[in-house]
């Protein structure tokens, strides 16, 4: 069996989205990775509350903060709560994530990118019904 | 009931040969798994549209004119709230903890409720401004995008609702065990794309 | 009480539609009649239409397909020969009509004739190639179909009651909006486009998770035959670009229902916007017809010529790269749309840069084919018949890549003959080599022959006839889509294309004769040792038609083509001994698919025409329908250890003895 054959063979010990680790594990210790969950995610929700409504930062940098504080927060949801994790029983999980937010960034960024250059080249269109008239 | 038991292929087969079909819980768990991919998919598409889209008010009301950041703060604080109780539900469904697992479902119904609530009153407020779905793109990507959300929450809420009839009606079934661990699943993926919105439509909104 | 339903909807002074529609109910009253007449019924209800039985809704799907076909065809005919006589005449549809039916043409041929049909093939094949009994969600799967057949439903509705769009196959605001497209039409496009959405997307989910995570022991991810990897990445595909359509046309139906502002004139909305996204699915769109067409191909080329698939990697590679690339190259269907030269440029070498992989799969069939021992059965040359052209497709694809270039043939019948180049010779030739290919695995007998290869040959020489005319129309200037035209010089390109259309229609008349001949003498085709093409995977393992449950025993795999090392090792050594049988547990019937169907259907119709009562009694059908579903106790059935014996016995008895004849025989 080769390199790539082991690697894609995922089988043997795997996970589904949002099982626990492990089946015997204490409920305790369930519950203090949701507590430490909701802590991290309720820091991270006020900051970010707390940033956009400052005047203490400066200003151009509060989106990519907004942008940023956001994406850690979900991450701090995707293992916590959801127990999407890197260890190997949950490859096969996270490279469907991986594949979902490809297509996202592409969808989102792509479509940006061509309707700025879009609505840059072209009269916007009540303009352009304006001259119809 | 365990996973060998559950899975498709016969319980044990010789150690040399590789392992058959997954667990039904396994299959089960990544088939949603998929699913809420292809649904954040979906609500991509709303966000990119609703970006293209929020300069474009048509000379009615902007974000900064309508958002009040306080309702926000209370309906994050809700739907954070429901996602750890949904979660600490499961870790109740997992040790048939009964009283864990129905206190705890109620809880998030209620706060899902709550959000729900004040979600709705702000955009009857909207409306009532004469700032609705109608009234400019800005306002129809807007409504849409955080609406879509909301129907997600709603239809999450019956759901939640005849998941915990079904409990009391059939017991922690291995079957229904898979649909309270698709529910966590859904529910807090629904929280995931809440962090999307308030950061998005309702901060960068906000925010100068 | 009805919404916009009056009898004004009913067409009575259209003759065409009218006398269509009043055939096709006759036909399918009669069909009816003589079911219920015969009895069949019950049969009907509790093995097919309740069926979750993967095979059965493969055979359904790909049922469904045939059927549509024959109705989009009729469209083309009726387009050809319009575009035929209107030469500076009206010709015999009139403009409103004519719209109707290139509308519906797309609309039919790509979401209820291709898409069924590599779906269907996918759901009668990939567990059977994966040696497990059933795909992950097997009620989801009968959901699915219904809902597709819901959706083809509909469409085929609006040729009676109301009218269908008149806006193209993408209806395109702003003439889709409200404001230009005021009648039903629309509403028929797309809510019949979302409930088939919905039933693709959940098809979609349930592959993906039947192909990475059930398998037979053994099957690791590179063992699986090549059609299971591009089922794989078209699964993929459709999960992630399907959701898209969904929400680009919900927008559209807020626009027309609630008077949202996405894409309107008025008030800062963006029709570019919905081009945008559209084609962010429409791209992967044709990628999801084409991969599991890529896939078939693999599978034949190499049975046929007795090798293994050359470069099985590299194939894999190139499946997943177009996987991921499909994404990257949507803009250039709308490259004069005005993005500028920058962005425009980006993704026309994106485009250049996804025809590599192709370029190395039609390669590797190539040496697949060099030094082997080739059969020419009618498989094969469907398949030898889809690299001449799907090459020449691909190549006038390059050169629309090249924005400048595009600018000049855009919307033109240029890129009409090069979408029906692909379509046609990429995956409806991968359908029908996959449809007489495995059509012994789902019945049990071949297809004719001579018939088959009747078939092609009309077929192909049909499509040439029909489609390279349209080239030189397009680069002569003619647009698409034109009712009639006053330029003499069209006019000789246009009667060949008309003719073409005929030579495929007798192309589709020898595939009826075919499939009625081969019914009728069954017994005479029939394929005892369930392997009829001497094939490489596991499909070919078991008996034909395989039983409900498969695989007495689930396979055990040790290397790629496993089906072929099973047969070597089984002419060195002695029969193995006699498996040890067990209980099989299978999925019982479900009828949620069709109850939720019939739901979908009441609510597409009650939607179309605002009767909101309606809407909202079948939206709490088909949840209840639900939880009864959930409610259930048994989900699955047991088959005895004996029963399952007994099966097996017989089909080893079959072809033990077929083996011993083809000894005998040297």
């Amino acid at each position: 069996m080769s390199g790539i054959e082991q690697r894609l063979h995922l089988h043997d010990s795997d996970t589904a989205p949002g099982d626990e680790r492990a089946d015997g594990r204490e409920v305790a210790e369930g519950l203090l990775g949701y507590v430490v969950g909701l802590v991290l995610a309720a820091v991270l929700t006020a900051m970010a509350f707390f940033i956009a409504g400052t005047s203490l930062v400066w200003q151009p940098s509060i989106p990519i903060a907004l942008f940023v504080l956001a994406i850690a927060q979900m991450g701090v949801h995707l293992v916590f709560f959801l127990h999407i994790t890197t260890g190997p029983d949950n490859v096969n999980n996270v490279l469907a994530l991986a594949f979902g937010v490809l297509i996202v960034f592409l969808l989102i960024v792509g479509s940006l990118w061509i309707m700025s250059h879009l609505n840059h080249n072209m009269i916007p269109m009540d303009q352009m019904m304006q001259m119809q008239r | 009931m365990s996973a060998a038991q559950e899975s498709i292929g016969p319980a044990a087969w010789p150690e040399h040969a590789a392992r058959g079909p997954a667990s039904k819980r396994i299959i089960v768990g990544y088939g949603f798994w998929i699913f809420l991919l292809s649904d954040i998919i979906m609500f991509s598409a709303f966000f990119a549209t609703y970006a293209v889209l929020s300069g474009e008010t048509a000379g009615g009301p902007a974000g900064k004119d309508l958002f009040h950041l306080h309702t926000v703060a209370i309906e994050t604080a809700c739907l954070l709230l429901s996602s750890f109780t949904c979660g600490i539900a499961s870790i109740g469904a997992r040790a048939y903890n009964a009283l864990m697992y129905y206190g705890n479902k109620a809880l998030t119904a209620l706060f899902g409720a709550g959000f729900l609530a004040l979600e709705i009153r702000e955009f009857a407020s909207m409306v009532a401004q004469g700032a609705g779905p109608t009234r400019s793109a800005f306002l129809s990507a807007f409504f849409t995008l955080v609406g879509c959300h909301g129907l997600h929450v709603t239809l999450g809420l019956m759901w939640l609702l005849t998941m915990m009839a079904q409990v009391f009606a059939k017991g922690f079934r291995a079957d229904i065990l898979r649909r309270i661990l698709c529910f966590a699943l859904f529910w807090h993926t629904l929280d995931i794309i809440w962090v999307g919105i308030f950061t998005v439509v309702y901060l960068m909104g906000v925010a100068p | 009480m009805l919404g916009k339903l009056t009898w004004a909807a009913i067409p009575f002074d259209q003759p065409i539609p009218l006398f269509a529609a009043g055939l096709v109910g006759f036909i399918i009253f009669c069909v009816l009649v003589y079911v219920t007449l015969k009895g069949w019924v019950p049969y009907l209800w509790r093995e097919w239409i309740t069926s979750v039985d993967h095979k059965r809704i493969g055979v359904m799907y790909v049922l469904l397909a045939g059927v549509m076909l024959l109705r989009g065809f009729t469209d083309a005919i009726m387009m050809r020969s319009q575009q035929a006589l209107a030469f500076q005449s009206p010709g015999y549809l009139p403009p409103e009509h004519y719209d109707q039916i290139f509308s519906a043409h797309g609309t039919l041929m790509i979401f209820f004739v291709a898409m069924p049909f590599v779906i269907g093939l996918m759901n009668v094949v990939v567990p059977l190639q994966l040696g497990v009994r059933d795909v992950a969600f097997p009620t989801l799967n009968s959901v699915s179909f219904w809902l597709t057949a819901t959706g083809a439903l509909l469409i085929n509705v609006s040729l009676v009651v109301g009218e269908f769009a008149r806006t193209g196959w993408l209806a395109y605001p702003p003439l889709s909006e409200l404001t230009y497209s005021p009648g039903v039409g629309v509403d028929y496009y797309l809510w019949s486009l979302q409930i088939s959405g919905v039933g693709t997307l959940l098809t979609g989910v349930n592959f993906v998770t039947t192909i990475l995570k059930i398998h037979a022991p053994g099957m690791t991810y590179m063992r699986m035959p090549m059609f299971c990897w591009t089922a794989l990445a078209s699964c993929l595909l459709i999960v992630a670009a399907f959701p898209i359509l969904t929400a680009t046309f919900a927008m559209l139906l807020l626009d027309r229902y609630l008077g949202f502002h996405f894409f309107t004139n008025e008030a800062g909305g963006n029709m570019m916007m919905f081009i945008n996204l559209i084609w962010i699915w429409g791209h992967p769109e044709v990628y999801i017809l084409v991969l599991p067409a890529f896939g078939v191909f693999s599978e034949v080329v190499s049975t046929f010529s007795g090798k293994p698939l050359f470069g099985y990697r590299s194939m894999v590679m190139a499946t997943l790269a177009i996987c991921i690339l499909a994404f990257m190259v949507w803009l250039h269907h709308f490259f004069t749309m005005g993005a500028g030269a920058d962005v425009n440029a980006v993704f026309g070498v994106a485009t250049m840069i996804i025809a590599v992989p192709t370029g190395v799969k039609v390669f590797s069939w190539l040496f697949t084919m060099y030094g082997g021992r080739i059969v020419f059965a009618t498989p094969m040359l469907w398949s030898i018949g889809f690299m001449v052209t799907f090459v020449l497709g691909g190549m006038t694809g390059v050169l629309l890549a090249v924005p400048p270039a595009d600018f000049v043939v855009h919307n033109s019948l240029f890129l009409v003959a090069h979408f029906h180049n692909v379509i046609i010779g990429g995956v409806l030739f991968g359908a029908f080599a996959g449809y007489t290919y495995w059509f012994p695995k789902a019945f049990g007998f071949r297809l004719h022959e001579g018939l088959g290869k009747a078939a092609f040959w009309c077929w192909f020489i049909g499509f040439y006839l029909a489609f390279m005319p349209l080239y030189a129309l397009g680069l002569m200037g003619m647009t698409r889509r034109m009712q009639h035209y006053d330029v003499p010089a069209w006019h000789p390109w246009l009667l060949v294309a008309a003719l073409g259309a005929a030579v495929i229609l007798a192309g589709i008349a020898c595939q009826v004769a075919q499939l009625v001949v081969s019914v009728r003498r069954r017994e005479e085709f029939r394929d005892v040792t369930g392997d009829p093409w001497n094939g490489r995977s596991l499909e070919w393992s078991t008996a034909s038609p395989p039983p409900a449950f498969n695989f007495a025993v689930l396979p055990r795999i040790e290397q790629r083509d496993a089906y072929w090392a099973m047969k070597q090792r089984a002419w060195q050594q002695a029969e193995p001994g006699e498996p040890h049988y067990e209980d099989i547990e299978l999925p019982r019937n479900s009828a949620t698919g069709f109850i939720c169907a019939f739901f979908a259907t009441f609510m597409g119709f009650a939607l179309i025409w605002h009767i909101w009562w309606l809407v909202a009694a079948s939206f709490f059908g088909a949840f209840v329908t639900f939880v009864v579903f959930a409610w259930r106790d048994r989900t699955e059935d047991l088959i005895p250890a004996d029963e399952v014996a007994r099966i097996d016995r017989a089909d080893r008895r079959a072809r033990g003895a077929a083996l011993a004849h083809m000894q005998s025989v040297p």
